[in-house]
């Protein structure tokens, strides 16, 4: 059985076609690239799993169930988590506060419980700081827990923007250009953390990218988009010998 | 081995409540051994009200990250539901007692206030809530004072005209009078009322602001898109920040109605002016920093008092303050001198003890 099945996704600003009869299928488990060149509507259709934009046309489904049209939150709740191509961190928040807001709604105390420091606050914050340490300690980032999180090297934001989404507990990680500004060693060290990722939390990953090595090395299958619509879609080694693919978007 | 086990934040929590108690302390004695004039000692109470009114505004500006013109506007609706519930109770109930309910109802009220503002306008994305409580604090300090409410044996009566529209019956009385406000207020407000109200809001404030519901509070204002799709629920978030706010606001207001016998809404107690002044004790104080918006309130009330020997020069040095209030708290390079002063005297301390716990 598929865990997202997407059918006929098509979003249109005006009079521009952004995203045009998107389908894909992923399978539990499998690591999933989407290339294309810059405006190809890669971002556009991670906004469109995540209830930013709502499609004109189209299904998804998560799990067989129906999310098309739910909001943003709701489908944080139904299962699938996501980074930013911008990294988008709590900035003023410690590292150990970012992952913490990520488990908010696995861990709960009432308002009041919290305002008057009942047994029950400390039980669970407890909880809390224990499950974020965890997180943050697959990402070695447990030493940097106290600090606030515009202090942290741009590499550790990345990390630290993948243990917060792994927070909330999901089914599908989306990951938008996870590379994108990271030199090679680092990018090395980001297709480990990938790897290792999936295979711990038992994950599926759908991750947008430009850099060929990263994609290469970890997609099972691949998506290729170009002007909003499906240039190529399949193995990772077949796709990328695509004549189509190769002068659309990797260059002779 | 506990209080070795105590965050930063903790601690902080604890040199914010220890510089309140310690100011209590010292104004406690100087009223006892007479050292304080009558001027100063008429003050108190007031610093009390701003010093709730910059550190609730802070939970809105600081910790939501929204923009509020218009928190005179609670603190006036709070002011005048409690004045009007003591008026009606005097002596029905005991004064403590009568008191504390009215603290209760003021909050209550302003906080109904903030949710009915809220619900709509937290929900736009932008600088909207500046605009609406801006004129809010204007409308409800218009209303106020074309409002009669009087009360007789057949009960309330109610006009937007005069108190002659009221009909009251012959043992009628006339609680709310227009312009002429609410007069003969039980004088319940004290110091040390007001600094007790003071460690209240601390406790919830600083209380909420470390607690789950906090962290979900201060996402949305560091990144609303990914606290969004972190899945917390903006709205509820923004409104219970904002209704919290709006209620101490109250509070602050019934304190305030208490202080005085006679309650009017002036343009200078519950207008523009007031809501920009409580702003400015804020951003002075630093946004987001409690403890700050404390000391800029208690400085920059006293400050005019203190300086008033100089007559027309008052202005001008108050002025100077601000600007190098604002320098100190905000300059790059101030901030860099901080940090080293800090690194300097407090780090050994602090710092051994941190490792200590991991």
């Amino acid at each position: 059985m598929s865990l997202l099945e997407v059918r006929n996704l098509t979003i249109s600003f005006g009079g521009l076609r952004a995203v045009d009869d998107f389908n894909i299928e992923i399978k539990k488990g499998q690591l999933y690239g989407l290339i294309g060149p810059n405006g190809a509507g890669k971002t556009t259709v991670f906004n469109l799993l995540t209830g930013v934009y709502k499609p004109n046309e189209g299904i998804i489904k998560l799990e067989d169930k129906d999310i098309t049209g739910l909001k943003t939150i709701d489908i944080n709740k139904a299962g699938i988590a996501r980074t930013f191509q911008n990294i988008r961190l709590f900035k003023e928040l410690t590292v150990l506060d970012n992952v913490k807001v990520g488990l908010h709604n696995h861990y709960h105390y009432s308002t009041i419980e919290g305002i008057l420091r009942l047994p029950k606050y400390y039980k669970v914050e407890k909880e809390m700081d224990e499950r974020a340490m965890e997180l943050l300690k697959v990402f070695e980032l447990d030493g940097e827990a106290e600090y606030l999180a515009s202090n942290l090297p741009y590499g550790k934001q990345r990390k630290l923007e993948i243990a917060r989404a792994l927070a909330t507990d999901p089914k599908l990680l989306l990951l938008d250009e996870p590379a994108a500004g990271m030199n090679p060693n680092e990018t090395g060290e980001l297709m480990d953390t990938i790897r290792f990722v999936r295979d711990k939390f038992d994950m599926t990953i759908l991750l947008i990218e430009h850099d060929m090595k990263l994609v290469s090395g970890i997609c099972e299958e691949l998506t290729v988009l170009n002007f909003g619509r499906i240039l190529a879609q399949g193995q990772t080694g077949t796709v990328l010998n695509d004549p189509q693919v190769i002068t659309a978007y990797l260059g002779e | 081995m506990k209080k070795l086990r105590m965050t930063k934040t903790a601690k902080n929590n604890f040199v914010t409540y220890f510089i309140v108690l310690i100011a209590y302390i010292v104004v406690q004695m100087l009223l006892k051994t007479g050292h304080m004039s009558s001027l100063m000692e008429g003050l108190l109470v007031p610093l009390c009200i701003y010093v709730m009114l910059a550190i609730s505004l802070n939970l809105t500006v600081g910790i939501l990250g929204e923009l509020s013109l218009g928190h005179a506007g609670f603190m006036c609706v709070g002011a005048f539901s409690g004045a009007f519930f003591s008026k009606c109770m005097d002596g029905a109930m005991p004064n403590g007692i009568r008191f504390l309910v009215a603290l209760l109802i003021g909050a209550a009220v302003a906080g109904i206030f903030g949710i009915l503002i809220g619900i709509p306008v937290l929900r736009l994305k932008g600088d909207y809530l500046a605009i609406v409580t801006l004129a809010f604090g204007e409308i409800i300090k218009n209303l106020v004072n074309v409002l009669y409410i009087g009360k007789d044996n057949n009960g309330f009566h109610f006009s937007m005209k005069d108190s002659i529209s009221l009909h009251l019956g012959e043992e009628g009385q006339v609680i709310v009078n227009g312009a002429q406000g609410i007069t003969g207020t039980p004088h319940d407000a004290g110091f040390t009322v007001g600094i007790l109200l003071i460690f209240l809001s601390l406790f919830i404030i600083l209380n909420l602001i470390n607690s789950r519901d906090g962290r979900a509070i201060m996402s949305i204002r560091d990144n609303r898109i990914a606290a969004e799709s972190t899945g917390i629920n903006i709205t509820k978030y923004k409104l219970m920040a904002f209704s919290i706010s709006a209620a101490i606001a109250g509070v602050a207001g019934v304190l305030y109605a208490h202080n005085l016998s006679t309650l009017t809404a002036l343009p200078k107690n519950f207008g523009y002016n007031m809501s920009i002044m409580i702003l400015v004790f804020v951003v002075l104080g630093g946004i987001g920093n409690i403890r700050g918006s404390i000391i800029s309130a208690v400085i920059l009330t006293l400050l005019p008092e203190l300086l008033r020997g100089l007559s027309d020069y008052r202005m001008l040095i108050y002025a100077i303050v601000l600007i190098a209030m604002m320098l100190f708290n905000w300059s790059p390079k101030a901030i860099e001198w901080k940090d080293k002063i800090k690194e300097k005297y407090f780090s050994k301390v602090s710092f051994r003890k941190e490792k200590e716990v991991k």
